[in-house]
């Protein structure tokens, strides 16, 4: 647990390890789509959630958001939301529903203004497809299933776009 | 006094407390909680109680994760009875399908208010061993609710056929839970995804409260959304300590356990009710309220004394209202 929040904590490797992630990820789409999405996703799937639950405690939902919430899964919130937190959060920034625990949007809050996406918390997360549980979060990714807006619009909204400008730098302190 | 400017278009265009509010005038909400067993009798009591005391009710779904009868039907019965209701929707007890459906029943019976929130987790109601849904979370609530209305689609993409349905759309915030500075963020968020109004958790702590609001008022989201002050009276000491220590996101401090304790039951009602009247009274005098949501802390009676005691009743005719000015969405 400790060493767990300890990396969180200190995201820099963890931010590294994403961008290369991210680079080799679209690398190797053409690969991907060759393979099929549901045999790369099975190859792949063991890989990814061994490294993901020890260092992120991944809840395998299949279209990771992690470094949009501070490098912190937001799916270990017991409500699974994307756009926290909610109301009930304990004055010391605990969760309500497990006292014991941080919760985790108090905590991604925290830990997104170390690292480079820090505006990706005024980011609009779109619901959940849970038709990609289970399914290797690297591989929706790569082939653009994950993260797909819902409704009428197709591109994700901010909530700078109801800001003055610059106010989302004036409130990080 | 100030009031926000009339934020958006046209919308909602049957609902009473949007006129009341882009006509500028001070609003009172209040919240009715509907029954525990299947007697419409209470339903009707509490209509009559209530009438005439504020310019909408909202109505609330499953409140604190225990069973009531369900907020459309109730709001039904007090959309018939002539009161304006806020049918309140949590994303605790259906998925995406259990909303939309209620929500073309609302559209169906003419509802003009929703109120679109998380909800309470079930551990804290009376049915904890139950599966919890959060399927979507309350922004994205917002967002579907707002693409229905302004693009007339389902949630997935498909057109909704003959009509889309008019609400007012409605949220919460609660400036009194952590991570502080991001509250107001977390607002614009909502703002983003479809809020035109927002009621807030129960004010005690106004030091607080004033903090969030001068933040608010900064980013200039008081003009993009009517905020509806939430205050509520408190009956007793008992109940006073209990939310302070056991109602999640409610933040009830000292000064009020000590005001109230040593005092007889009928004085700490009193007492409650000038607490609760001191507290609105000055959420009135600060800029960005648009109006009060007066919850009735397991006392439905307290609401209409609040009302009367603050001046607020009877509520005005609304005067003509003005075209609403147009004002970016």
């Amino acid at each position: 647990m400790s060493l767990r929040s300890y990396w969180q904590d200190h995201p820099a490797p963890l931010v590294w390890a994403w961008k290369a992630t991210e680079a080799a990820l679209v690398f190797v789409k053409p690969l991907f789509e060759r393979v099929g999405f549901e045999r790369s996703s099975a190859i792949v799937h063991p890989v990814e959630e061994l490294g993901k639950q020890i260092l992120f405690n991944c809840q395998g939902c299949g279209q990771c958001v992690l470094h949009y919430t501070g490098m912190t899964c937001p799916m270990n919130c017991p409500k699974n939301l994307r756009n926290g937190p909610c109301g009930g959060v304990r004055l010391n920034g605990h969760c309500e529903v497990k006292p014991e625990m941080d919760c985790v949007w108090v905590k991604g809050y925290e830990r997104v203004q170390k690292t480079p996406y820090a505006h990706e918390f005024f980011r609009l997360n779109p619901p959940v497809d849970w038709r990609l549980e289970g399914k290797a979060s690297w591989v929706t990714f790569s082939l653009g299933k994950d993260q797909v807006t819902t409704g009428s619009e197709t591109k994700v909204r901010y909530a700078t776009e109801v800001l003055p400008a610059g106010a989302t730098e004036r409130g990080q302190k | 006094m100030t009031t926000a400017v009339p934020p958006a278009k046209l919308t909602g265009q049957n609902s009473t407390l949007a006129k009341v509010l882009r006509a500028g005038q001070f609003a009172v909400c209040a919240e009715v909680s509907p029954p525990v067993g299947p007697n419409p009798e209470a339903v009707k009591k509490h209509i009559d109680m209530l009438r005439g005391y504020a310019d909408a009710f909202n109505v609330t779904d499953n409140q604190s994760a225990m069973v009531h009868m369900s907020s459309l039907s109730v709001s039904i019965m007090l959309q018939q009875a002539g009161l304006q209701p806020v049918v309140q929707l949590t994303c605790r007890d259906r998925n995406r399908l259990g909303l939309q459906a209620d929500l073309l029943g609302a559209a169906a019976f003419g509802i003009p208010n929703v109120l679109a929130l998380s909800g309470d987790h079930p551990i804290w109601g009376d049915h904890p061993q139950c599966k919890s849904v959060y399927d979507i979370d309350s922004i994205n609530l917002l967002r579907m609710i707002r693409m229905m209305r302004d693009n007339q689609v389902f949630e997935n993409g498909k057109p909704i056929p003959k009509r889309a349905p008019d609400f007012f759309i409605g949220a919460v915030e609660n400036p009194f839970a952590p991570p502080y500075a991001y509250r107001p963020f977390r607002l614009a968020k909502k703002i983003a995804a479809g809020a035109q109004f927002i009621q807030t958790q129960l004010i005690y702590n106004m030091p607080r409260f004033r903090e969030f609001m001068a933040r608010v008022v900064d980013l200039g989201l008081h003009e993009k959304v009517f905020i509806l002050a939430g205050v509520g009276p408190i009956r007793s000491l008992k109940g006073a300590e209990y939310m302070a220590r056991e109602v999640a996101g409610n933040d009830v401090p000292d000064w009020i356990l000590q005001k109230m304790s040593g005092l007889s039951k009928e004085d700490q009602a009193k007492c409650g009710l000038d607490i609760c009247c001191e507290i609105a009274n000055e959420v009135r005098g600060i800029e960005g309220v648009a109006g009060l949501h007066v919850m009735a802390v397991s006392w439905p009676e307290g609401v209409p004394k609040v009302v009367e005691q603050l001046g607020l009743y009877p509520r005005p005719a609304l005067e003509a209202a003005p075209a609403a000015q147009a004002v970016p969405a």
